[in-house]
């Protein structure tokens, strides 16, 4: 049962209908912008799909700021830079954890068994929600840099600079998700997705330079945290949004994405086509 | 690809077996469904109706066996199954979350309908299954009976030459269950072909041209709903006496003539008498006229296929003591 993209794709006459023997490339686009708009129909008919990415990001700025700004850069107005583009990468991380975890328990409903008894590219079902979901990384993305912006962060880098930080915090956080994706084709229920996605997560966000600087940390800590992908991300947006500059940062950080899809997407597919 | 070769079968399926663990869910299940006509697949609770559906509509793998759909192999070519196959699976598969318009919107787009011609085809199918005024509903508002409408409705968006019912009147209620025959009659004059499982014996010989009966993944018999019952022998004398106090007589009096007692049925005054020839109910009749006793309502009955099943399996069909194994420790 070999999957979805390649571009070529016979045609053969049955009875008096002409099918082909896999999608096309057009067909499977097609097809995920079909799944796409189904998976936005939900999210805007079922709005708690939307309080990890509107709430979270508002109260945890504000917390983390108040709490550990003085602590951390001797006042709140020092840290935001830091705090915000750290809470930035965890809001991405966690909704599309969510992404996972949702596709998980959408695929126990019926309409999945419709879904696979259709001709349709294996991928679109995957890629559909993945894609929908592009509109709540940047729903949480814009919230987290309004809510910093209200508390008094300037950003350095400007309006091109806190732009192409948004712009990579949605690119990471649509990366990220094929992990979670890809779990949530393997694991049993949407609760074990759930489960293993916090074990994941929470070494991804807070062994990184999200909150402390990396310096301050034991050096066996200090190599982990300088390796994880979520800090390359993080190391990059602040170059764009607190200093304005491409860096070298931002290359790796683009590269740690592709790679994350390069591997987790096919694995995706595979794993939600040996499923029946 | 070569073009595959004109076959009469709609499918041909020998060997079909699936396992779950060390369960034989399915064991060894050979299938031959003509085109154009209503194979019924009969088994009660278990039996692995849906597990070797699953199997030709590519949504379980084949653990062993070979099948085909108008001469495409189904292991070969899932996709190009799926283009030929609608599936109105046991359990309604229509997103909860969207309206009977955009389900149908939905599935026309994912088979490569243009929005505009998806529209004006759910629009039809909406109408056509008595859901225009549902249209711009959301499925969790739908009755039982409405789901499995729209399901069957979103199976036959792609027009597909082959559908596969499973058990499509399993849990609804006596009227709308009369609605979804007459719906599936229209199907076969439009002439689909149609594959059908159910656990009613009176449904498979309504709707189905043939039948196999099947048991425990295994085929117990096959044959025309009629070839079934006549293989069963003999036919029945259903008896109502006018007057419930004349029963026990009546019974004397039958059983008199036929040499057997009737057995009495829960009806006031009822009894069911079996006949090895469907003249001696005139022998029974007369007798009673003899003695001074009437009837209410005579009528002589072939076996209906729960009497087949009975016979042929050595249990009821309705008897769901053999439950699935699997069920308990899972
Ligand atoms: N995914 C599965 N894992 C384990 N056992 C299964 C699975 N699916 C089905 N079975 C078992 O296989 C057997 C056949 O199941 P199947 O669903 O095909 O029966 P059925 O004839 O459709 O019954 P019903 O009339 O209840 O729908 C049952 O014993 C069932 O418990
Ligand atoms: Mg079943």
């Amino acid at each position: 049962m070999s999957t979805t993209l390649l571009p070529d794709h016979e045609t053969t006459q049955v009875l008096d209908r002409t099918v082909v023997t896999r999608p096309s490339l057009r067909d499977t686009l097609d097809q995920s912008l079909a799944m796409a708009w189904r998976a936005l129909k939900k999210m805007r008919r079922n709005p708690e799909q939307w309080f990890d990415v509107t709430l979270q990001p508002l109260l945890f700025t504000a917390m983390f700021a108040y709490i550990f700004g003085g602590a951390i850069s001797g006042s709140v107005q020092e840290y935001l830079p830091i705090v915000i583009t750290g809470i930035l990468a965890q809001t991405a991380l966690t909704a599309s954890m969510a992404t996972g975890i949702q596709l998980r328990e959408d695929m126990d409903k019926g309409v999945f068994d419709r879904f696979k008894s259709l001709p349709i590219a294996r991928i679109a079902p995957l890629v559909g929600p993945a894609i929908a979901d592009l509109a709540r990384y940047a729903t949480a993305a814009t919230l987290t840099i309004l809510t910093g912006l209200l508390m008094g962060y300037r950003p350095g880098g400007g309006v091109p600079g806190v732009l192409a930080g948004w712009l990579l915090t949605i690119i990471a956080g649509w990366s990220l998700a094929w992990i979670f994706t890809y779990l949530g084709t393997r694991a049993r229920s949407a609760q074990a997705v759930q489960g293993i996605s916090m074990m994941i997560m929470f070494p991804l966000t807070f062994l990184s330079n999200a909150f402390v600087p990396a310096d301050t940390l034991p050096g066996w800590l200090e190599a982990f945290v300088k390796v994880n992908p979520v800090s390359l991300v993080i190391s990059a947006v602040r170059d764009l949004m607190n200093d304005g500059m491409v860096t070298a940062n931002v290359g790796w950080a683009l590269l740690g994405c592709a790679v994350i899809v390069a591997v987790f997407l096919p694995l995706s597919v595979r794993s939600y086509s040996r499923k029946m | 690809m070569t073009p595959v070769p004109d076959t009469d079968l709609a499918v041909a399926a020998s060997g079909l077996v699936k396992t779950f663990d060390d369960f034989r869910a399915v064991d060894g299940i050979d299938l031959e469904v003509r085109r154009g006509e209503v194979f019924g697949v009969l088994g009660p609770n278990g039996a692995g109706k849906t597990t070797t559906l699953k199997m030709l509509a590519t949504l379980l793998p084949m653990d062993g066996g070979e099948a085909s759909i108008f001469g495409v192999d189904v292991r070969r070519h899932p996709h190009m199954i799926r283009q030929l196959v609608g599936v109105t699976g046991q359990y309604a598969s229509v997103d909860e979350n969207l309206t009977g318009s955009e389900n149908l919107w939905l599935f026309g787009r994912l088979q490569g309908l243009s929005s505009a011609r998806a529209k004006v085809i759910a629009k039809d199918l909406l109408e056509r299954f008595g859901l225009a005024e549902a249209r711009d509903k959301q499925i969790k508002t739908f009755s039982g009976g409405m789901r499995r409408r729209l399901d069957l409705a979103a199976s036959l968006i792609s027009q597909p030459p082959l559908i596969f019912l499973d058990e499509p009147t399993t849990g609804l209620d006596p009227r709308t269950r009369g609605q979804m025959w007459e719906t599936i009659r229209e199907l076969i004059r439009d002439g689909s072909t149609v594959l059908l499982t159910t656990q009613y014996l009176d449904e498979a010989d309504q709707l189905a041209d043939r039948i196999a009966v099947i048991d425990r993944g295994i085929k117990v018999a096959e044959g025309t709903p009629d070839e079934l019952k006549t293989s069963v022998g003999s036919s029945t004398l259903q008896l109502r006496m006018s007057d419930p106090d004349e029963t026990v007589g009546a019974a004397d009096v039958v059983r008199r003539v036929l040499g057997e007692a009737p057995v009495l049925t829960p009806e006031a005054g009822g009894m069911n008498a079996a006949l090895t020839d469907a003249n001696q109910a005139a022998d029974v009749l007369i007798a009673l006229r003899q003695s001074g006793l009437s009837i209410a309502s005579a009528t002589v009955q072939k076996p209906t296929l729960d009497e087949v099943f009975m016979a042929i399996t050595g249990h009821s069909a309705e008897d769901e003591t053999h439950e699935p194994q699997m069920e308990a420790s899972r």
